[in-house]
Formats: C-alpha cells, structure tokens, sequence
C-alpha cells in the first residue's frame, strides 16, 4: 500500500514534470500564441460596422484593412502574411467585450486593433488584461488611463489643447462657452481646458453637455446669443456635431466672431454638414487630410484608390493606419518563433516611424504616442487650413490633468 | 425683449419639427389602432429620398417635397399591403412588425448607400436668417413652421371636410358599423397608412439640412412623437396640434435655463404625472356612445 503510494506520487511528479517542460502551454499562457509554423500572424480587427458608431467605425476599419493589404503585398512580415479576422461589434460594448475574447481566446490573435469610443474600449479592457494581450486603439481620448496592455496612437488632452487653447485666447478673447457631449469624454477634456484657461487668466461663462445624439441646438444658440462668448470650445461628438454646425449657420451667427474651436470635428462630420457651415470655425488635431507631406499624400492617395474617389482620410483613421505599420516594425524585431503580444509590448517601446502626419513614436513609460498637433481652419470646400503645427513633436501626458499622477510601465504612479 | 421673442419663436419652431413628425403617427394610431414602430425609418428614409434626388438628379429641396411625398405614400401602402394588412386588432404583433420593418429599413439603407453622415443642401434662399421684432432667426426654421402648419391644416381639411374624411371618422368611431355602411375599411385603412407615411417622409426631408441624415436618425424622432401623441390624445388631430405647442414650448424654456439634459428629463417626467391623472391625453375625440 505504501509501496502503490510512493510510485504513484514519483509517477505523478514525472508526469508533471514532463509536462511543464514538454507542453509548454500549461505553464506558459502566451507559448500557444506563438506564430511561426504555419506562416502566418493572426491579428483581430474590431470596430463597428453596424449601429451608431458604424459611421466612423467603417473608415477605421478601412484605414487598417488597407495598412494590412499594403504590408502583405510587400512581402509581409519577415516572409508571415498577416491575417486579419475581422469580427463586428455592433456599437455594443458588451459585444466588444465578447468579440475581443473570441479574438484572443479563440481566434489566438497576437494583438487586436480597434474600438473608437471609450466606453467600449473600457469594455475590452479587462478582457486584454486578463489575458495579457495587446489592444491598439487609435482614438483620441480623454488620458487617465494606464495599461500595459493598450498601445494608444491617437491625441491625448494635453497634445490637443497645449497650443490650441493658449493660440485662441491670443487671437479671440478670454470668454469661452464649453459645450460637450454628455459623457466622459468631454467632461474630462474641459476639466483640462479649464484648468489652461484659468492659468491665462480667461473665464468659463457656461459650461453645458447634451445628451449624446442630440439634434436641436436652438435653445444652445439662444444662450450664445445672450451670452457672446469669444471662442465656443465644443466637445459634442457624432452626428451632434453636424446639427450643431449647421443650425449655428442657420441662425446666423460669425464664425469670425465667435467661432466654434473643436477637438472632435473631422473631414469626416464636415463632409456631412457642408462646406458652408463649417467654414471658419477651427480644429485642433495632429492630422489633418491635406497636410503636404510625401507619406501623407502616399496614405491619401492609397485610401481613395482602395475605397472610393469621394472617400476622406481624417485624424483618427490616421492613426488607425500607421499603427500596423508599427506593429509590423516591432514583430519584425522578434524572431518568428517568439512572437507573442508580451514580446511584441517590449519591442513596440521606443518605436519611431514616419507616419502621414510626421515622425512618431511610441512612448515606453505609459505606451501612448507623441505626435505632431496641428491648428486647422475649416474652408467652404470641406478641407481644413493648416495655420499651425507645434515646432516639435509632442510627449503624450495621459494624466496632465492630474499632477500627482503618472503613468510607468509599472502602472500608475503617485509621485 | 428680443430674447423673449427669440424663445417663443424657439419653442414653436421645436415644436413644428415636433408635429411634422408626430402627425403621420398620430393619423395612423388614430384611424387604424396600429402602434407604428418604423414611424421614424419613414422619417428616415423621406430624409434619404432627399439625399437621393438631390445628389442623382440635382433637384433642390423645394422641388422634391412632392416627389418625396408621393414615393414615401407609396412605401407605406406597400408595407400596409404586404405585412400590416395581415395583422389588424392584433395589437402585439403589429408592435412587433413594424419594429421589425424599422429594423429592415435601417440595414437596407446600410447596405444600399452605406452608413456614413449624408449631406442635404438647405433651399438657397432660405439660407440667411430674418428678423422679427429685434430678434434673429433661421429663415429655414420659419418655413418648416409654416410647411407644418400648412400640412395640419390640408390634413384638417380632409378630415373635416372631405367625403374621404368623413368615412375615417366613422371607421375612426367604430369600424363594424361603418364597415356594415358599406365603406370599404381595407381600402381606407390602405390610404390612411400611405399617406401618414408620406407625411413622416416630408418630415424627414424638412428636418435634414438642419440636422445629419443617418440611418440611425429616425430613432430618436419616433420617441419625441410619441411623446407629443400620448400627451395630445390619440384620435385628436387637434390634441396633435396642441401638445407639439406644448411640448415645444416647454423644452425649449427649460433647456434655456438649464440645459438640454435636463429639459428632456423634466419633459418626460411632466407628461407621466400628465398621464397619471389624465389618461386619455389633453384631448379626446367625441364619440357618441
């Protein structure tokens, strides 16, 4: 009986043995997520093409479509095709959550690029933590956020607003009128605002949020009437944002008085809205569509031809795009049998390239990107004026808003 | 004083783009008992018809009204004849249908244009702003008030004083017996539903070079309507009339002193203590009993 014991537990132990060594997946989560063998990367694309975000969702989804066909038509990486899975979200984050766990789980996607609104990149949040996996998210958003496991390529507050806001009060005057949308989003960018206009000494006459989709702005354009605010900082976001432009038009009121300055209006909303009702109203952005530079005009070029002559390029499809490329530089680095999301965060870090909108580079402390901020004037035929760009690239500060926060490859520190 | 008129006239004009809308659900709910959820995809779709002609055909706005009325008509009495015609007196699975046709209508659209913003040109010479006793407003804002009362009033009209209108309002009372006068209530029914759909098409053609044209944008509408319908009382055209005012009025003064948020909550909040104590709606129609 002791005897049966004994061999049973050194059989037990061999056993165990032979497997950690043997079956690496047992032991090592991200060993199955390996993919050299059969010669190809697979990699999730999750935004919505259907439900209310579908809108933008679709040209995001576009801009990474074609950066992967461009990458496999020139060999791919290191001889790997990449293999997109594209799975549809809906607009719903509970089934971002679970297209996400499809991706990772099942899928086996070494990195997943996708998602526009931070309700459901807050969604999938916990799914790619949990499973130490890697989300590229190419919004701009509101910062607060650390997590090893987002590499976020689109404007946080402080790239949007450190030039814009300060360029404003110079040329406009120090009364502003804040309107957003009612969400996180807009909340915590006006929280930055305020705090850079209370350091150049302007004042907050009204600080107002819509409910999000809302279409009747006349009750908001009676309240700047009265109030004849200087500059109008907007943070309403989607379709909002078209309704408000054009029923400012409407109304008529001048832009060249009391012009509305946006961190949310693209080429995008402003082909919806008309040229007419955009023009002279101005956008903080680090890309813009006519920005003149060979890679832009390569990207924008590329895009009509894949997509539609009637097609525009804009500054979150930009991101959406120049983050595969980065991902392929990083994989690139790693040999074809380490390629796992853990692998590919530590040679994304640090990582340069030259996208459409200038150099960028991936920030190893927080995973954010620094990125070029420009001032854009809308014009009656839908593009925008670039009257400004900061003179150097600008480091990404997710919780500038916060001064006794930051955000290391530890998490978040308090300093 | 000029900001007292600029209020009034804000509230009237929330409230003509409020009974465009409700009307065509009104005057179905009204003469055939049937809950239309696809009340705002019609919307949607006239507001797509616009879009349509005018980037296909290069016709303005103005131009296309009657167009788009009459393609609109024709959708709802394709969809009266194909699916709501089997379904009379079940109220449930009429619900049930027209959510569905709602739902149809959102990804047709999705699928056949695409789901991007779409862009209709307001009427050129409605683009400026106008200005009555000191206060400015949107030149486009007065003509959709006037479009919408000139339509309540044609529909007035028909109901009053039309042998068509007279049959709807015996239908209206009581089907059986009319339908034992020998008034051919399919036929009536068919009508009634064509044209409120119509009605729903111009209110989306009317409100889209303010607002965006998405496949998504009818939602939101078919609640305000709804909203407007269950205050006013549901066979009164009048009621229609009068709780769009309201309602207009209402959220209008409300997001002005505070804010747009607050105005709808305080709105909704206002018509279910209305509703506590007066069912029915402000008005009723009189039936003798």
């Amino acid at each position: 009986m002791n005897k049966d014991r004994r061999s049973f537990l050194k059989a037990t132990a061999a056993l165990g043995t032979v497997s950690l060594v043997g079956f690496p997946h047992i032991w090592n989560k991200n060993a199955s997520l390996a993919r050299a063998a059969d010669g190809q990367i697979k990699v999730g694309v999750l935004f919505s093409l259907t439900g209310t975000t579908a809108i933008i969702e679709e040209s995001l989804n576009k801009a990474t479509i074609m950066a992967i066909e461009e990458i496999n038509a020139a060999g791919g990486i290191n001889g790997m095709q990449i293999v997109p899975v594209v799975e549809d979200p809906a607009s719903d984050p509970a089934t971002f959550a679970e297209k996400a766990r499809k991706l990772v789980l099942s899928d086996k996607c070494v990195s997943v690029f996708g998602s526009y609104t931070s309700a459901s990149r807050k969604a999938v949040l916990p799914v790619f933590e949990k499973q130490n996996n890697l989300y590229w998210y190419p919004t701009l958003y509101e910062g607060r956020e650390c997590s090893k496991n987002v590499i976020y390529t689109g404007a946080v507050p402080n790239q949007q607003q450190d030039d814009f806001v300060p360029w404003l009060v110079k040329n406009f005057g120090k009364r502003w009128y804040l309107i957003g949308s009612n969400y996180i989003y807009p909340k915590e960018e006006n929280n930055y605002c305020k705090k850079l206009l209370a350091e150049l000494g302007a004042e907050v006459v009204a600080e107002e949020y819509v409910p999000l989709g809302h279409s009747e702005f006349s009750s908001v354009i009676n309240k700047l009437k009265a109030e004849k605010p200087n500059v109008i900082f907007s943070t309403v976001v989607g379709d909002s944002v078209v309704a408000l432009h054009r029923q400012y038009h409407a109304a008529g009121l001048d832009p060249a008085t009391m012009p509305m300055a946006s961190l949310t209006t693209s080429e995008n909303e402003v082909a919806a809205m008309g040229g007419e009702a955009a023009a002279g109203h101005f956008t903080s952005a680090p890309y813009f569509m006519v920005w003149d530079s060979p890679e832009n005009h390569k990207f924008v070029d590329a895009y009509k031809k894949r997509w539609g002559a009637d097609k525009v390029t804009h500054f979150v499809s930009e991101p959406s795009y120049f983050q595969v490329h980065l991902f392929k530089q990083a994989v690139e680095k790693l040999a074809n049998s380490d390629i796992t999301p853990n692998a590919i965060r530590e040679a994304v870090k640090g990582q340069e390239m030259v996208a459409p909108q200038g150099k960028v580079r991936i920030e190893p402390e927080n995973l954010h990107t620094w990125l070029w901020p420009k001032i854009g004037q809308c014009q009656a035929d839908g593009q925008f004026k670039i009257l400004k760009q900061t003179t150097d690239w600008l480091e990404p500060v997710p919780y500038k808003a916060y001064p006794n926060q930051k955000c290391t490859a530890e998490g978040l520190k308090q300093i | 004083m000029d900001i007292i008129v600029s209020q009034l006239m804000t509230g009237l004009s929330i409230a003509s783009i409020l009974m465009l809308v409700a009307l065509g659900l009104a005057i179905i709910y009204g003469v055939t008992g049937v809950i239309n959820l696809a009340h705002g995809e019609f919307v949607m779709l006239g507001a797509y018809v616009a879009w349509a002609l005018q980037t296909e055909f290069g016709m303005g706005l103005l131009a296309s009204l009657v167009p788009i009325f009459l393609i609109m008509a024709l959708v709802g009495w394709l969809v009266e004849v194909l699916v709501i015609s089997r379904l009379y007196d079940r109220l449930l699975d009429t619900i049930l249908a027209t959510w569905g046709i709602g739902v149809m209508a959102q990804q047709a659209v999705r699928l056949v244009v695409g789901g991007e913003l779409r862009y209709v040109q307001m009427p050129e010479s409605l683009s400026k702003s106008v200005t009555i006793l000191g206060a400015t407003d949107s030149a486009y804002r007065l003509f959709i008030l006037f479009v919408a009362l000139a339509l309540f009033g044609l529909t007035w009209v028909i109901y009053r004083y039309t042998n068509f209108g007279l049959k709807l309002r015996a239908i209206t009372q009581n089907r059986a017996i009319a339908s034992s006068f020998g008034i051919n209530t399919a036929r009536i029914y068919r009508l009634t539903f064509a044209y409120g759909a119509g009605m729903a098409g111009l209110a989306g053609a009317l409100v889209s070079p303010l607002k965006s044209v998405s496949p998504e944008m009818g939602t939101t509408y078919v609640v305000d309507a709804f909203m407007v319908v269950v205050l006013g009382g549901t066979q009164s055209l009048m009621g229609t009339l009068a709780s769009s005012g309201i309602l207009g009025e209402l959220s209008g003064y409300l997001a002005f002193y505070s804010n747009d948020t607050i105005a709808k909550a305080l709105v909704l909040v206002a018509i279910v203590a209305l509703i506590r104590f007066r069912p029915q709606g402000l008005f009723t129609a009189r039936a003798r009993t």
